[in-house]
C-alpha cells in the first residue's frame, strides 16, 4: 500500500467511506465510494453534504473514474476526490486535471518522478475540471 | 499547411522528455513491462515479432518536404533504409531499439511531428482526405476540424484509458476517399444556413465485427463540434464493455444500446458538457483555417496536356485527378509496384517524393488510407517531368484504384496478431494480374487483405477481400465480395470455403471473369457484384 498524496490544505477526512448503496440509503454519511461502474450522477443531489468521495481504479487500464471525477466537479463539488487502487504514478497528472486532490495507490509512487511529471506540461490544448487555462484561451484571451 | 507556434512546440518537447523519463524508467527495471506498455503504446510503439515497431503520427495525412526528409533521415539512421506508409495515413520503422526511441521522437519534433496517440486506447491521429484543399467536389477544406481535433484530443485527461483504441475521420466532398463510416466516429462537414457544421457519424469500424455507422446527429455547428464529441467520447468511456476486449470498440455499445439511444444519452451529456465553456472560439478555427489556405496558385496556368507519350497518357488517366485550380492536377505516387510491398518506400523514394513536393506542389504531400503518396497541387504543365522523375524512381506505377493497387497489412511477416502472410500474397495477385491493359479492362477493383480478423487491412471493405487465418497450422485464405469503404459503403460477404494461398489467386481470377462476361455498360466489378449478387460468383469459383 503506498502512502495518501494529498493536495489539499484542510484536514484529512476521517470517516471511513461507505458504498454508494449505502450512502443514498442513509442520510447522515459523509463519505463514499464510488465504483469503476457506477453512476457519480447518483451523487449529485447529495454533493452539499460529502467531505470525500473515492474513485475506484480496480486496474489501471480502466478509465472510467476519470469521467466520474470530471462529472463531480462539473456539478460543483468541491469536497476532497481520491483516486484508490491500481493508480500508477504516470496517470496521477491526468487524474488530477479530471479534478482528483488526493490518491491512495496500492503500489508506492515514487514522489520524485510525481514531482518531475506534475510539473512537466506548461500547457493544456483543452479544458478540463483543473484550473490550467487551455492553449486556445491563451491564444485568444 | 498547420505550423506550430509556441505552444504546440512547448507541448510536444514535454511529451519527448517525458517518453526520454518513461523509457529511461523501464530500462532501469523501475516500472514492469506490463506497467511500460499503455505508455510506450501511447507512443505509437509496439513490440513486434522481430523488434519495436514506431508508428509515427501524420496528422490527417499532410506532410510537408522538410518533415518527408527527416522520415527518410529516420529509416537510415535508426532502421533499415526504409518505412510503410499505413491505413491511418501514418509511417511506421519495423526495427527500431527501444533506447532509440527518445531520440527518434527528439528529431521528429524538430520538424513539428511526433507519435502521440498513434496506438494505445485512447484518441488516435485523426485521418481526413487525402485530396482535401485539392478536391473539385469538396465543399471545405476540412482538415482545419482535424486540427482543432488533434489538439482537442491530445493528452485528453479524460479519455486517454477509454476501454479501447478510438479512431475518427473528418471528410468534406460527397466522395468518400476516407472510409468515413468504418471509422468510431465519421465526420462530414456540410452547410446548412449559410453555416458549417458537422455531420456526426458513430460506431463504425472494421475489426472482428464490422459494422458501417449510423447517423447520430445530422447538424453539430461549429461552436457546439468539441463539445458534442466529448459528450460522444464520455458516454462510450462510462459504459463501453471494459470486460471482453473484443467487445470494447464503441460499435459494439452502440450495437447493444440502439443507435437512438446512444444520440439520446450523448444529447444528455451534451446539455451538461455545453455549459462548461469548453468549445474554442471561431477565432480559433480561423486562425488554424489561415494555415489551410490556398497556395498561390498561377492563375494563367495551362489546362492542355500533350498526352503525346503513350505510357504518360497511362498514368495521366489512372493516377491523376481533377483539381478544383484550373490548370492544376492532383497526382498519386503508386506505392503499388507490382511484386513490392505494399506501402513501403525507401528512403531514396521518400526523399525524392519530399524533393518533388517542393518543386512542384508547394511543399505539400499527403498520405492516403490507401497506403500511396499524394501531391496535391501540381501545375498540368509540370506533370510530364514529375512522373519522369517518378518513373526513374520505380515509382511510377499506373494503378491506381485498379487490381495490384492493394491494401495488405504486415501479416505474419511482421506482426505478432497475425494469423497469416499478407504481403507475398498481394505480390502473388499484383504479379498475377501485372499487365496494365488487363488490370485497366477490369476497371476499379480494390482489393484489400487482411493477415487476421483484426482486419487491419480492410478486407471488409474491399470489393474483392480477403481474410488471412491459421486453419491447422496452414495459412489459409477466406475470399469476400462486396464490400465499400467509399461513400457507397458496405461490409464485404465471404464466398465459401477457404483458399490456399494458390488457390486464392485463382478464385480471384474466376471472380474477375464473371464480371468481365456479366458486365453491363459502364459498371465496376463492384456494381455488377451488386446487381448479380453472390451466386455466379460462386458458382463459377467452387463449381
Amino acid at each position: 500500500m503506498g502512502d495518501l498524496l494529498r493536495y489539499r490544505t484542510d484536514e484529512a477526512h476521517e470517516e471511513p467511506a461507505v458504498t454508494l448503496d449505502g450512502f443514498l440509503g442513509q442520510s447522515n454519511a459523509t463519505a463514499v465510494r464510488i465504483e469503476a461502474g457506477e453512476d457519480a450522477r447518483a451523487l449529485l443531489p447529495h454533493l452539499d453534504r460529502l467531505a470525500l468521495v473515492e474513485v475506484s481504479f480496480p486496474k489501471f487500464r480502466d478509465g472510467r473514474g476519470y469521467s466520474t471525477g470530471r462529472i463531480l466537479r462539473e456539478a460543483g463539488y468541491t469536497g476532497e476526490l481520491r483516486a484508490q487502487g491500481d493508480v500508477l504514478v504516470d496517470q496521477i497528472p491526468l487524474m488530477r486535471r479530471c479534478g482528483f486532490d488526493s490518491f491512495a495507490p496500492e503500489a508506492p509512487v515514487d514522489e520524485a518522478v510525481l514531482a518531475a511529471s506534475l510539473a512537466r506540461y506548461e500547457y493544456h490544448y483543452q479544458a478540463a475540471a483543473d484550473p490550467a487555462m487551455p492553449v486556445w484561451k491563451r491564444r485568444h484571451g | 499547411m498547420y505550423k506550430y507556434d509556441e505552444y504546440d512546440h512547448s507541448i510536444v518537447a514535454s511529451r519527448v522528455e517525458e517518453f526520454r523519463d518513461q523509457v529511461q524508467r523501464r530500462l532501469a527495471g523501475q516500472i514492469t513491462e506490463d506497467q511500460f506498455k499503455p505508455l510506450r503504446l501511447m507512443n505509437g510503439l509496439y513490440l513486434q515479432l522481430h523488434a519495436y515497431m514506431l508508428r509515427v503520427a501524420v496528422p490527417y495525412g499532410t506532410l510537408d518536404s522538410r518533415q518527408m526528409h527527416m522520415l527518410a533521415h529516420i529509416a537510415r539512421k535508426y532502421d533499415r533504409g526504409y518505412g510503410h506508409f499505413t491505413t491511418r495515413q501514418n509511417l511506421q520503422y519495423n526495427w527500431i531499439k527501444l533506447e532509440d526511441a527518445p531520440d527518434i521522437l527528439a528529431d521528429l519534433a524538430t520538424v513539428e511531428m511526433h507519435a502521440i496517440q498513434t496506438s494505445g486506447n485512447c484518441i488516435r491521429n485523426i485521418s481526413s482526405d487525402q485530396f482535401a484543399g485539392a478536391a473539385a467536389d469538396e465543399l471545405t477544406d476540412p482538415r482545419p476540424w482535424a486540427e482543432l481535433l488533434r489538439q482537442w484530443s491530445s493528452f485528453h485527461p479524460e479519455f486517454s484509458y477509454l476501454p479501447r483504441k478510438f479512431k475518427i475521420a473528418v471528410i468534406a466532398a460527397e466522395e468518400d476517399r476516407a472510409a468515413m463510416r468504418l471509422h468510431d466516429i465519421g465526420l462530414r462537414i456540410v452547410e446548412r444556413d449559410g453555416r458549417l457544421g458537422a455531420e456526426v457519424y458513430v460506431g463504425g469500424g472494421m475489426g472482428r465485427t464490422p459494422m458501417i455507422a449510423p447517423l447520430i446527429k445530422d447538424f453539430v455547428p461549429f461552436d457546439d463540434f468539441v463539445s458534442y464529441l466529448e459528450a460522444c467520447l464520455r458516454v462510450y468511456n462510462r459504459y463501453g464493455r471494459r470486460d471482453n476486449m473484443y467487445k470494447a470498440r464503441i460499435k459494439i455499445l452502440i450495437h447493444e444500446l440502439g443507435a437512438e439511444q446512444y444520440a439520446a444519452e450523448v444529447e444528455e451529456e451534451f446539455r451538461a458538457v455545453k455549459a462548461l465553456g469548453i468549445d474554442p472560439p471561431q477565432a480559433e478555427f480561423d486562425r488554424i483555417a489561415a494555415h489551410f489556405a490556398p497556395p498561390a496558385y498561377d492563375a494563367r496556368a495551362a489546362d492542355e496536356l500533350d498526352r503525346s507519350d503513350p505510357d504518360f497518357a497511362v498514368w495521366l488517366d489512372q493516377n491523376v485527378s481533377a483539381h478544383k485550380q484550373p490548370g492544376y492536377a492532383v497526382v498519386t505516387i503508386s506505392l503499388k509496384p507490382i511484386g513490392g510491398i505494399p506501402g513501403d518506400a525507401s528512403a531514396d523514394q521518400i526523399d525524392l517524393m519530399a524533393d518533388l513536393a517542393e518543386r512542384f506542389s508547394f511543399d505539400e504531400l499527403r498520405v492516403t488510407h490507401a497506403q500511396n503518396i499524394v501531391l496535391p497541387h501540381v501545375r498540368k504543365a509540370d506533370l510530364h517531368t514529375v512522373w519522369q522523375q517518378l518513373r526513374d524512381a520505380g515509382l511510377a506505377e499506373a494503378n491506381l484504384d485498379l487490381i495490384s493497387d492493394i491494401i495488405a497489412c504486415p501479416g505474419l511477416d511482421y506482426c505478432s496478431l497475425a494469423n497469416a502472410r499478407s504481403i507475398p500474397l498481394a505480390q502473388k495477385i499484383a504479379t498475377r494480374f501485372s499487365d496494365i491493359g488487363r488490370q485497366r479492362e477490369l476497371g476499379e477493383l480494390k482489393l484489400k487483405i487482411s493477415g487476421c480478423i483484426n482486419a487491419c487491412g480492410h478486407h471488409h471493405a474491399g470489393h474483392i477481400g480477403i481474410l488471412g487465418v491459421d486453419r491447422k497450422g496452414v495459412e489459409n485464405y477466406q475470399l469476400l465480395l462486396g464490400g465499400s469503404g467509399a461513400e457507397d459503403v458496405s461490409l464485404g460477404t465471404i464466398t465459401g470455403p477457404g483458399f490456399s494461398e494458390d488457390g486464392i489467386v485463382d478464385a480471384i481470377e474466376r471472380a474477375t471473369d464473371v464480371y468481365l462476361r456479366e458486365r453491363d455498360e459502364g459498371e465496376r466489378f463492384l456494381d455488377t457484384y451488386r446487381r448479380l449478387g453472390m451466386a455466379p460468383f460462386k458458382e463459377a469459383i467452387y463449381g
